[in-house]
Order: structure tokens, then C-alpha cells, then sequence
């Protein structure tokens, strides 16, 4: 038995989605002075990579943290069907109004999942946006 | 190794004798918008081929791409092609053409062609080969669309 030890567990999964960053109060010249080649009018995408992490002490009875394909099927249901192969900025209501920054992204992800994990339970979200830039919410 | 170097550099020709063909790969990346849509046909019929990836407003992708090209390396210098070379190279005819744009409407070499990974691997090559020194030969364009899928084209 190992109660009153924390543990993490982590579930990765991935999606494919287009976007662009702009800010609809700023002219065309300033949304390409600040977001640059991200602001192209015609979008572009990324394979985005996430990693859910669900920290709290192992149950005594199953000796899990959260069974993994309950998170799995959270995770698919609440983001992956969401997400997947769509254009964040005009399929995903969530960002009607919000750039569709990884930093934002990872937010809007963890907002999706809290109701569905316990409240016994730390919930972070790490998202890669490539391979070399990625965010974590909550910091 | 160091006795074929020293070999080429005493006689200009060692390399050539040898006929020593070398392989050499820059790996690029790439971000971009893209869907699979078919004009000719009907909306369902694009979904029921395509999937999820006929979606109208577009997906994307991070593509990583490997170009190998083929060649002597120079006896004077070693190299088969200074890399930094044909990395402006790629950067110049592919990268500019391609990178945080949309493949579908943006891309001219894409124009009027379904934008799957195996074509838009074909038409990298053919931005390429125009425009390599004749002294080397391009092998094979490879493209990742995601880290599981991949294409190779190797020029026929």
C-alpha cells in the first residue's frame, strides 16, 4: 500500500489543427510586426502534441492515481474530437474571441477537463506546439 | 580514412578513381495549413474518401523534411555539397514557398494538384532539381506529415 504518497500519471495523445495569430483590434501591419509569419491570412498548422498530468495518492483499492483509459477517454472525448483536424480560429467556439496561442490553447484544454477529474486531483496540461515549443498550464 | 583524404588532396583525381558516391541529408522543417478536397467531387463523397481531413476550414501540420542528395565529395574540400549551400538551397526554393502557409491556396507549384503528402513530396523535388549544381544528383525527398506517417519519392 502506498496512500499519502503523490504520485503523477500522464496521458499523452495528439492532434493535427490549423491557426493563425491575430488580433482583430490591430490593423494588417501590426498583427504582422508582432505575430509575423503566425499571422499569414490563409492559416497554417501543426501537429500539436499534449501531455495530461494528473497528480494525487494512488487509491487503495485499485492502487491508480486515475485509470488511464478513463483519462484516455476524457481526453479524446472533451479535446481530441474537438481539436482534430480543425481550424482553431473558425471551428472551435472557444476561441471566437481569444488567439489561438499554445498558451491559450493549453488553458482552454484544462478548462475542457477539470469538471471531469476530481477535485482530490492536480490537473496539468503541457501542449507541444512543435517539437521545440511548448507551454504548461497551470504554472 | 585519413590516408584517402591525404591521397585525394596529393592527387586531385584519388576521389574520382574511387568513384566514391556519397549520400548526404539536410533536414528541414516546415509549418502548414492544408486540407484534402477533390473539386470534382461532391462534398459527401470528399468526406467519405477523406475523412475528417476534407475539412472545409482547413487542419495542419508540423512537416519535417529530409532531402538527400547524391555525389563525389571534391577532393579539394571533402564536401559532396558545402551544406550550407544546399540548405539555402531548400531554404530558397521550398521553406519561403511553403512555411506557415496555406499548401491549398498559397503554394504555386501546388496549384490545381490534391495537396496529399506524396505530391506535395513531388513537387518539393521538382523545386530542387532545377536548381541543384550538376555535379550532384538529388536521391530522395522524404516528408513526414506527422512523426507516424511519411513518404519517400526518389524521383521516378
Amino acid at each position: 500500500m502506498y496512500m499519502n504518497k503523490r504520485v503523477a500519471v500522464f496521458r499523452k495523445e495528439h492532434f493535427n489543427a490549423a491557426h493563425r495569430l491575430y488580433n482583430r483590434q490591430w490593423d494588417d501591419a501590426t498583427n504582422f510586426r508582432v505575430f509575423g509569419k503566425c499571422s499569414n491570412p490563409h492559416y497554417h498548422g501543426h501537429n500539436y502534441e499534449l501531455e495530461v498530468r494528473v497528480t494525487g495518492e494512488p487509491q487503495a483499492d485499485t492502487g491508480f492515481v486515475m485509470d488511464m483509459k478513463v483519462l484516455s477517454d476524457l481526453i479524446q472525448q472533451y479535446v481530441i474530437e474537438h481539436f482534430d483536424h480543425k481550424n482553431l480560429n473558425l471551428d472551435i467556439p472557444e476561441f471566437k474571441d481569444i488567439n489561438p496561442t499554445a498558451e491559450n490553447i493549453a488553458v482552454v484544454i484544462y478548462n475542457l477537463l477539470r469538471p471531469h477529474v476530481s477535485e482530490k486531483q492536480e490537473l496539468r496540461i503541457r501542449l507541444y506546439e512543435t517539437p521545440r515549443n511548448f507551454v504548461e498550464y497551470p504554472a | 580514412m585519413r590516408s584517402f583524404y591525404r591521397a585525394c588532396l596529393l592527387y586531385p583525381n584519388f576521389a574520382k578513381i574511387f568513384d566514391a558516391m556519397v549520400y548526404l541529408t539536410r533536414v528541414e522543417h516546415f509549418n502548414a495549413a492544408h486540407k484534402l478536397f477533390n473539386p470534382a467531387w461532391s462534398r459527401q463523397k470528399n468526406e467519405d474518401v477523406f475523412g475528417k481531413c476534407a475539412n472545409e476550414n482547413w487542419h495542419g501540420h508540423n512537416y519535417e523534411l529530409y532531402v538527400t542528395i547524391k555525389g563525389q565529395p571534391d577532393p579539394e574540400t571533402g564536401f559532396v555539397l558545402d551544406v550550407k549551400k544546399l540548405s539555402g538551397i531548400i531554404k530558397e526554393q521550398v521553406l519561403e514557398k511553403l512555411d506557415h502557409l496555406n499548401l491549398n491556396v498559397d503554394v504555386d507549384f501546388m496549384q490545381g494538384k490534391m495537396c496529399s503528402t506524396e505530391n506535395l513530396a513531388i513537387g518539393i523535388w521538382e523545386q530542387l532539381e532545377q536548381v541543384l549544381p550538376e555535379d550532384v544528383q538529388l536521391h530522395c525527398v522524404k516528408l513526414y506529415e506527422t512523426p507516424r506517417i511519411f513518404v519517400e519519392y526518389y524521383g521516378k
